[in-house]
């Protein structure tokens, strides 16, 4: 029973594909399968975000002591259709100075990756659109399309607002790739792969009550929570949303987007936090596994998603709480602090794979790291005049 | 001959033509990750995952707005030059260009890869690469890497600003007093 509701899609769509073809060529098995696959994925996905937008402004209205929209449908639920509804209808706007070709392109390189990057993350068992054997460096790959985009907007808006925001984000998204990387890359090394697949299978299994998950591991401990910060990095999320500001910049290199050019933007940064949520999930919360040897009949597929909402909710609650940073202190934490902490796991985990097991290798990843932590973070802190702030030109 | 590949080559070509051809400096660079992503696309292709993502990675991820950022950063990205963009010269340019491509071909077509016993697609995947890559071309491997290393120091190095300077900056009351480098 468990094992049927567990592959219960996995078998809708070997019998859709099968009843489609009593009515094709048999050469289009292939393209069917995939066909229906990426149109799952993307309704899901899709489903999700609006969502996310809605429990997002709750959770946030919340926070801040308020009630969030509940005005359209029971509890505000209806809030994104009509969300969806405005954005459809509402004028598209393009300034009459802007690069006209380049304005109309930007969204649509934005939006094109992400949902290509959800392609390598198994949300199940058996259930992922490809299984490539690079799958890691794919999804990173696509993800340096991102960039560009967020360029190709900023700049050809014309608006001096806007093209800070660019300049802010691409700054931020090359700083920050490089922990993110580095912090992924010490889970390859652990999996011997690069397929998303397979080092979710590396996770499988329990010894007595905690599961094989990368976390429960010093350097996947330090590695998932370098992961987890270079990713709110790269979703230009709260505490790194410089690129937006709104109290400075209005909205960053999206400000002069507006209609539905808007709302792929908004698509597109919540995609690109799913996609990178689901990937933190895959390398380092065990992917689709259950957390607990009880809890095993309880599909694969809930699991992930169940990760999935948890790590939204942080992040929600993550935006809720902390202030915007600095944009030097942006950078001197990238390149001060967490690069040199992620090469610094690189060598822990690498120790962690040669060291025999037991208590001894436990013992010396974890005083590495934590050495390693308090001496950055003293080194970060103590070079910083963190006395009285002087102004130049205020006083 | 397939519709990928001929749609995979018409992006790469047309993106690389517009990369030489068209007159605002930001239009060409973006025309040239456009052809580089065409070519990440025939790269897969030819069944070589590993080299196409990297191409990915590297060039539209990272040369692209490294090109992008040096654009803005040293001359106004609107101003346009005054004559066409390529003019004195195209003859002579024309012809390198040419005699390069022969060079190229000619290498190709002698070359003991076209032989018939290779036609079935060789498998590459990522394990082999990195095994190749730790034993047998671990030497070059490790050069790039030092020639990586001494950019990046190099790098900082011009972008350090001098002590003194720095102390100039932070006291603008003093700057009158202390010599400026």
């Amino acid at each position: 029973m468990a094992e049927k509701l567990d592959q219960i899609f996995v078998q809708a769509k070997h019998e859709l594909v099968r009843w489609l073809l009593c009515h094709v060529p048999g050469a289009w098995a292939e393209v069917l399968s995939a066909l229906l696959s990426i149109a799952t994925l993307l309704v899901a996905f899709a489903a999700l975000f609006a969502l996310t937008t809605l429990l997002e402004r709750k959770g946030l209205g919340r926070i801040q002591n308020r009630y969030g929209p509940n005005r359209v449908g029971p509890f505000g639920l209806l809030q994104p259709v009509a969300d969806g509804i405005k954005a459809l209808t509402k004028e598209d706007v393009v300034p009459r100075a802007a690069d006209q070709v380049v304005h109309f392109i930007a969204p649509l390189v934005l939006v094109v990756p992400v949902f290509l990057a959800l392609a390598v993350l198994p949300v199940g068992r058996n259930m992922v659109v490809v299984d490539l054997d690079a799958g890691l460096l794919f999804f990173f790959a696509v993800g340096a399309a991102t960039e560009l985009s967020v360029f190709m907007a900023g700049w050809s808006s014309r608006n001096k607002y806007s093209l800070l925001g660019a300049m802010r984000a691409i700054a931020q998204m090359i700083s920050y790739e490089v922990p993110l990387i580095l912090s992924a890359v010490t889970v390859v090394m652990m999996a011997g792969s690069l397929s998303t697949v397979r080092i979710v299978e590396v996770q499988a299994g329990f010894s007595g009550w905690l599961p094989h998950w990368h976390v429960l591991t010093p350097w996947g401990l330090a590695g998932f929570l370098l992961f987890l910060i270079a990713a709110a990095a790269e979703a230009n999320r709260c505490p790194f949303d410089l690129p937006e500001g709104e109290s400075e910049i209005i909205a960053g290199y999206y400000i002069e987007y507006s209609g539905f050019k808007f709302a792929l933007f908004f698509l597109g940064e919540y995609i690109g936090l799913f996609a990178v949520s689901g990937l933190a999930i895959t390398l380092f919360l065990g992917g689709w596994t259950a957390p607990l040897p009880f809890l095993q009949w309880v599909p694969s597929y809930v699991w992930f998603f169940l990760k999935l909402l948890s790590l939204i909710a942080f992040f929600i609650w993550v935006r809720g709480t902390l202030p915007r940073l600095r944009m030097d202190q942006l950078m001197s934490f990238a390149w001060k602090f967490m690069l040199p902490l992620s090469l610094i796991n690189l060598l822990a985990a690498g120790l962690w794979r040669f060291l025999p097991e037991g208590l001894t290798r436990w013992a010396f990843c974890s005083l590495l790291l934590a050495a390693a932590y308090i001496g950055l973070g003293r080194s970060l802190v103590q070079r910083r005049n963190l006395g009285r702030r002087t102004y130049r030109f205020a006083e | 001959m397939t519709a990928d590949f001929l749609i995979l080559s018409l992006l790469t070509l047309v993106g690389a033509v517009a990369a030489v051809s068209l007159r605002n400096l930001v239009h060409c660079a973006l025309a040239l990750a456009a052809a580089l992503a065409g070519l990440a696309g025939l790269y897969l292709h030819l069944q070589a995952q590993f080299v196409g993502f990297a191409q990915l990675l590297v060039y539209v991820g990272a040369v692209a707005i490294l090109i992008v950022f040096a654009i803005l950063l040293t001359r106004g990205s609107d101003s346009e030059p005054d004559g066409p963009p390529a003019t004195r010269g195209w003859v002579p340019g024309a012809g390198l260009a040419a005699a390069a491509a022969g060079l190229v071909v000619a290498a190709i077509l002698s070359s003991r890869a076209l032989a018939p016993s290779l036609q079935s697609s060789p498998e590459a995947p990522v394990r082999a690469i990195g095994e190749q890559l730790m034993t047998r071309y671990v030497l070059a491997l490790e050069l790039i890497g030092i020639l990586l290393t001494a950019a990046l120091i190099g790098a900082v190095i011009i972008a350090m600003t001098l002590p003194s300077r720095r102390s100039a900056e932070h006291k603008p009351q003093s700057r009158t007093s202390t010599p400026d480098l």
